[in-house]
């Protein structure tokens, strides 16, 4: 169980936040934070992960306390054994795949580890290369296996996935659920794709301006009325163009490009990059087999 | 032909650049991660000598370790060392002079790697001399090199300091470039000429090494 009550003030260019952040996360939870950027997501991991100090508040895990400011505990961040994926992977330039493995890891016992991540996340023909040589997401598997090396707890993702293309998304999103599942493990996701959410975590906390405004499964939260539709899916709006008496509204779901009518009270509320769902419950779907 | 003065300056400028590098490379960290008030007075103190008159500096020197007064007293009684008219001398003003030319690079180099580096080194458990020797510095490993080249480079071509403090002694002080000052001014230009173009030479080939190193053109002339 991790217990966060924190309190930070973060002065980001000419603004100033309030971070307060108070919940709890339970063993073996896969929790998604989800928010606008600036919102506080990533100072939220680092202070969990020690990278940050808060100016008050306690964290502590397993009635262990990490951070206790009243106390003057502050546990560093080298001993709290937390498998972290930097945004951008913070690869180390100078070491081959197996090193940067390696480096990770404390003891010769760990050996069994990284052969095994090294086979999980099938980087065995890229050990002897360098991070600049690899794929994005080959980077990214690295960067998963390297935080595993030595056997966290608790797992931190900033935000892993952004920066890929779609296919190799869904492909990563299904190491991320493995390694989940099979180390035990309590993860933290910070994600903006609310496809990815809803496929990969049991729960979101909402930031907005440095506070959890709302929490809840992920359906439940990306939709604000219980639909019990057959159909609903999540995209973003590229286009809104009038023809004849009705408006045609360009969705892009996942990577598709999806055409939807609306009338033009329905569209009152909506602009161009608006996060929607698409919904339908009344007609009957046809399935062509693919493969 | 004498080779003294051409041996004592690439044993001077082999000696500063080992005792800069050791002193640097702290103090390059120290100033990229600090966040003391009294940086811009540290920064301001190491690029002194870079638009300071040579001159001034060797004065200070000579004032400061004249054995004539307290400072200079108290180093010759403590340490046994004797820093004006000696190589002990030309080593220390050295050190202070080609500061900035090793301070700078290494500081820019580990400026640009990205923090995200550090941290990563730290969540792993491994302490800050393990993150600076194991991840930082081999990841700025041309600007190590050229920190190292430009205070090579830079004692070897100085004069003021070196005249004022080391006093140009014969196979004591007398490094190079006051040798050819000296033989100028005696109308010996055969010997200022070989003086001249042995430094002229080695510098070239000094630097050139560098460009070629950093630039990538040795590993694709191997390949």
């Amino acid at each position: 169980m991790i217990k966060i009550d924190i309190h930070k003030r973060l002065r980001a260019h000419d603004s100033e936040m309030n971070l307060r952040i108070k919940c709890k996360i339970k063993k073996g939870e896969l929790v998604t934070l989800y928010g606008e950027s600036g919102a506080g997501k990533t100072s939220t991991l680092r202070i969990l992960a020690g990278l940050l100090k808060p100016d008050k508040g306690e964290i502590t895990i397993n009635e262990v306390s990490w951070v206790d400011t009243a106390n003057k505990i502050f546990i560093a961040p080298q001993k709290r054994n937390i498998g972290y994926v930097f945004q951008d992977y913070a690869l180390f330039p100078n070491m081959s795949v197996l090193q940067n493995l390696e480096f990770a890891s404390n003891k010769a016992q760990n050996k069994k580890v990284i052969a095994e991540l090294i086979e999980m996340m099938e980087l065995g023909d890229l050990q002897n290369r360098k991070p600049q040589t690899l794929s994005g997401g080959q980077q990214q598997r690295l960067a998963l296996a390297r935080a595993l090396v030595c056997k966290p707890n608790i797992l931190l993702l900033d935000e892993p996935l952004a920066a890929l293309d779609y296919k190799i998304r869904l492909k990563l999103q299904d190491y991320i659920t493995r390694i989940h599942n099979e180390y035990a493990l309590t993860t933290i996701l910070i994600s903006h794709d609310i496809g990815e959410i809803m496929k990969l975590s049991g729960r979101v906390l909402v930031l907005d301006q440095g506070k959890i405004v709302r929490q809840g499964i992920p359906s439940e939260i990306f939709s604000n009325e219980k639909i019990s539709g057959k159909f609903k899916f999540i995209g973003e709006i590229l286009k809104i163009e009038p023809q004849d008496v009705v408006l045609i509204v360009s969705v892009l779901i996942q990577n598709n490009v999806v055409k939807v009518i609306a009338n033009k009270s329905e569209i009152q509320s909506l602009n161009v990059g608006d996060k929607v769902m698409v919904a339908s419950k009344a007609f009957n779907p046809i399935l062509y087999k693919i493969e | 032909m004498n080779w003294d003065p051409l041996l004592i300056t690439f044993k001077l400028a082999v000696v500063t650049t080992a005792i800069l590098l050791v002193i640097s490379v702290p103090l390059a960290y120290w100033m990229v991660n600090t966040k003391s008030r009294s940086k811009p007075f540290i920064e301001t103190l190491i690029s002194m000598p870079l638009v300071l008159p040579p001159t001034v500096l060797g004065f200070y020197f000579l004032v400061a370790f004249s054995p004539g007064n307290a400072f200079g007293n108290w180093i010759n009684e403590l340490l046994g060392l004797k820093l004006v008219f000696s190589f002990g001398g030309l080593v220390v003003a050295s050190i202070i002079y080609s500061l900035p030319f090793m301070v700078h690079p290494i500081q820019s180099g580990l400026s640009i790697l990205p923090h995200s580096l550090t941290e990563a080194s730290q969540v792993m458990g491994k302490s800050k001399w393990t993150t600076l020797f194991k991840v930082l510095l081999p990841n700025c490993k041309a600007s190590l090199l050229t920190g190292i080249v430009l205070a090579f480079a830079h004692t070897v071509g100085e004069f003021g300091v070196v005249l004022m403090i080391g006093g140009s002694i014969p196979g004591k002080t007398k490094v190079a470039s006051i040798a050819i000052y000296d033989e100028v001014e005696a109308m010996n230009y055969g010997a200022a000429n070989f003086y001249a173009s042995v430094l002229f030479i080695i510098t070239f080939c000094i630097l050139l090494m560098v460009y070629l190193i950093n630039g990538g053109y040795l590993k694709r002339f191997w390949k």
